[in-house]
């Protein structure tokens, strides 16, 4: 391929499109040719670098990684001559580190090791010679010239990795077991369902580093003897599915997919296949009966996928993150891969950073790292500097990790011993402000409409834990609650066929146990301590903060508050409605919630 | 030619040409769904029917699926679809309050369609794009960032 000394990432981000990317394309185009650089810089177009609103349209220069910002077409001569012929920043159009961040993955901060990651806004996600360039396909080469399928399995059982997609099994394992099972018929399956709220690090790996999923699947077919491979990844990525489509279709033009790979006599092909929104097809066992064509419903295992999964031949499924780490550990060896993380837990794990956080985003950081540093250290602490109160791990069957215990090293075992999981890597931050009965009832919410409806544990439990959740929060909570509560997780713990029964009751347990005092607060006193339920809080403007401004009154929805000008204001209780308008437009801050 | 008659011919029609794309299979069932589900807008009984017997598979089979998947419709969705994303990165971040404002704004519920066939309002799972949060989709369109106040710019844009 050939050799530039720059790369010139262009953002063609819809907004920046609007605001003249391609103008600036055609410009710099024009430029290069002009002072004969056009074969020393290459431009790429990339779908979004910053927040477009403000700093469209813009562009980064590699390998400086100067992101320039605000660009006109009509400054590209000086740009180029700045830059390309003089090697000075244009320092009027350069960003500040800080302002240039994507809004998803910013640069490594200190504590971050990124593996899964590591090519992820680097390359051109479009193009396999940049993969290939990024010792991409090496480890295959190495695979199917140098090994034996059991060696690679050695080699990953060697480097401990555990399934990336929350259960933890040790993926070299599940690889053997479907090695050993009988037949000739065998196939791959990666799961792309990446359906937990607040995670999308499989999303961005599809995305920005696509051959890195189908390497890790190929060796895995090559590791269990599978000649055809499926990627079911949901509808709701648009652009994961047309970024690997064309990363198959030039794989297989490269002859690295398909028949006789690099010339071996190893044979395997893959295809892409799409949920229909459907959050349980994530389950292993209704991915594949959605992969069937059938209703994603799961069954009871064993048998395991690994004796009958498809069509009822053995199949090997892992998650994205997982097979996007198998040619790092062919190539840099289990060694070195098992050199990071805990006992347990080796390597790193990326996580999904949301809610009440300043840096939300896409972390990779090595498993044993606390709570507290990737809170504080990755994620820059909380918004407005406010308290912590608890951390969300593992999605909506995860549980919440009160502040108290956040100097816990993450890894598999220990987050499941604080009555949380791993999961697929989702993290909530929740600030001082949040109510905890809230979000149980929130996640019970999400899970009881997408219980699939197979098992009545699931079905109807849920149902009733929402509905006296959903009592609680509206003031209707009463003694005994909380021990029917207890006793129906209990029972749907014990009951439920799959994971999304078995893990539904884990927000409530946790929440139980660690803001016990939130619950009974709600039930006795009938007051959120957080002042979130609406049925428990009381609007009340303040005698000398009250100017008689008279902005509330006139925006209240239902002229619930009167008052002359420049006299106190008062609020009838019997008839607002708690929307919280008022306290939104008083600009005395004189409205306050009790 | 009647109205009925020549909506008849496109269901066949569309219904043949998704079958011709993805082949007669029992595997290809959801994405011959989805298909037809883009082309007109629901799944309704006579797509069933024909489905059954092109694809030689027992009605209910067909019905069984196409009931299960969130982005499959067996009633008629409205010229508009928006997708509200319910999930806590969002509701953490003011999703709530943004709900509200749909709702209001359209006069609707959750799974309910407008009675002028304009808007159809759907809650979805996660999108995956939480950095921008709370989020929606109008049809293909992604709108982040959202407040309460936005909601009626935003959907006064669509015809």
């Amino acid at each position: 391929m050939a050799f530039y000394r720059s790369t010139v990432l262009v953002s063609v981000d819809p907004v920046c499109v609007e605001k003249g990317a391609y103008e600036l394309i055609d410009a710099l185009n024009d430029e290069l040719i002009k002072q004969g650089l056009i074969d020393e810089v290459r431009i790429l177009e990339t779908p979004r670098l910053g927040d477009p609103q403000k700093f469209g349209p813009d562009m980064v220069v590699y390998p400086e990684g100067t992101h320039y910002t605000n660009l006109n077409y009509y400054e590209i001569p000086r740009l180029v001559e700045e830059h390309f012929i003089k090697g000075r920043i244009l320092k009027q159009y350069a960003a500040k580190m800080q302002d240039a961040i994507d809004e998803e993955l910013s640069a490594p901060k200190s504590k971050e090791i990124r593996v899964v990651l590591r090519n992820v806004g680097v390359i051109d996600p479009r193009n396999i010679e940049d993969y290939i360039a990024n010792d991409g396909y090496q480890a295959l080469g190495k695979v199917l010239t140098e090994m034996s399928p059991e060696e690679v399995i050695q080699v990953v059982l060697d480097a401990k990795l555990r399934g990336r997609g929350g259960a933890g099994f040790p993926t070299g394992l599940k690889w053997r077991f479907a090695r050993q099972a009988a037949g000739d018929i065998k196939y791959i399956v990666c799961n792309a369902d990446e359906g937990d709220p607040g995670a999308f690090m499989n999303r961005r790996v599809l995305e920005g580093d696509p051959h890195s999923v189908v390497e890790g699947m190929i060796i895995a077919a090559y590791a269990i003897g599978a000649r055809q491979g499926y990627i079911y990844c949901r509808a709701e990525y648009p652009i994961a599915v047309s970024t690997m489509n064309l990363a198959m279709k030039q794989a297989r033009a490269l002859g690295l997919l398909g028949k006789n790979i690099l010339g071996t006599d190893f044979s395997f092909d893959l295809e892409m296949r799409m949920g229909a929104g459907a959050f349980v097809c994530g389950e292993e066992t209704a991915l594949m009966a959605s992969i069937e064509g059938g209703r994603g419903e799961p069954r009871v295992r064993p048998p395991f996928p690994a004796q009958k999964g498809l069509w009822g031949k053995p199949t090997n499924i892992n998650t994205v993150e997982t097979y996007a780490n198998v040619p790092q550990i062919i190539l840099r060896g289990a060694e070195w891969y098992a050199s990071m993380g805990t006992e347990k837990s080796k390597g790193t794990k990326t996580f999904a950073l949301a809610g009440d956080v300043k840096n939300t985003g896409l972390i990779e950081v090595p498993f044993g790292i606390k709570l507290s540093e990737i809170i504080y250290d990755v994620g820059n602490g909380i918004k407005g500097d406010k308290k912590l109160k608890a951390v969300q791990t593992g999605g909506p069957m995860g549980g919440c990790i009160p502040a108290s215990m956040i100097d816990l090293p993450v890894d598999y075992e220990t987050l499941g011993q604080a009555g949380s999981i791993m999961g697929s890597g989702g993290m909530i931050v929740m600030d001082e402000d949040t109510c905890m009965v809230d979000i149980a009832r929130f996640f019970m919410e999400f899970i009881q409409e997408e219980s699939c409806g197979k098992c009545v544990p699931c079905r109807v439990g849920t149902r009733r834990i929402l509905e006296i959740l959903e009592g609680i929060c509206e003031g209707r909570g009463k003694e005994g609650d909380i021990d029917t509560l207890r006793s129906l997780c209990a029972e749907i713990k014990e009951n439920s066929l799959c994971g999304l029964g078995q893990g539904a009751p884990a927000p409530v347990v946790s929440t139980l146990n660690h803001f016990l005092d939130e619950y009974e607060a709600h039930i006795k006193e009938k007051r959120c301590p957080a002042k979130v339920c609406r049925a428990l809080i009381k609007y009340q403007i303040m005698d000398g903060a009250c100017t008689g401004c008279t902005v509330c009154a006139r925006n209240c929805p239902v002229s619930a508050i009167t008052g002359e000008r420049k006299q106190t204001h008062v609020i009838n209780q019997d008839i607002c409605i708690k929307c919280g308008i008022c306290h939104q437009v008083c600009a005395f801050d004189a409205i306050t919630v009790i | 030619m009647t109205d009925q008659v020549s909506a008849s011919m496109k269901t066949t029609s569309v219904v043949d040409e998704a079958i011709q794309q993805h082949g007669v299979s029992r595997s290809e069932l959801i994405p011959i769904l989805k298909t037809i589900m883009m082309r007109l807008g629901f799944i309704s009984p006579e797509v069933v029917l024909q489905l059954s017997q092109k694809l030689n598979l027992p009605s209910i089979e067909i019905t069984s699926v196409a009931t299960f998947y969130r982005m499959l419709s067996t009633a008629p969705r409205g010229k508009h679809v928006i997708q509200f994303c319910e999930s806590a990165p969002c509701h953490v971040v003011g999703g709530n309050q943004v709900w509200q404002a749909i709702t209001k704004t359209l006069n609707l519920q959750a799974g309910e369609t407008s009675a002028d066939h304009r808007w159809t309002l759907i809650t979805t799972s996660c999108l995956g794009v939480c950095g921008i949060g709370p989020v929606m989709l109008v049809d293909t369109d992604l709108y982040g960032n959202l407040t309460p106040e936005e909601v009626p710019h935003i959907l006064s844009r669509y015809d």
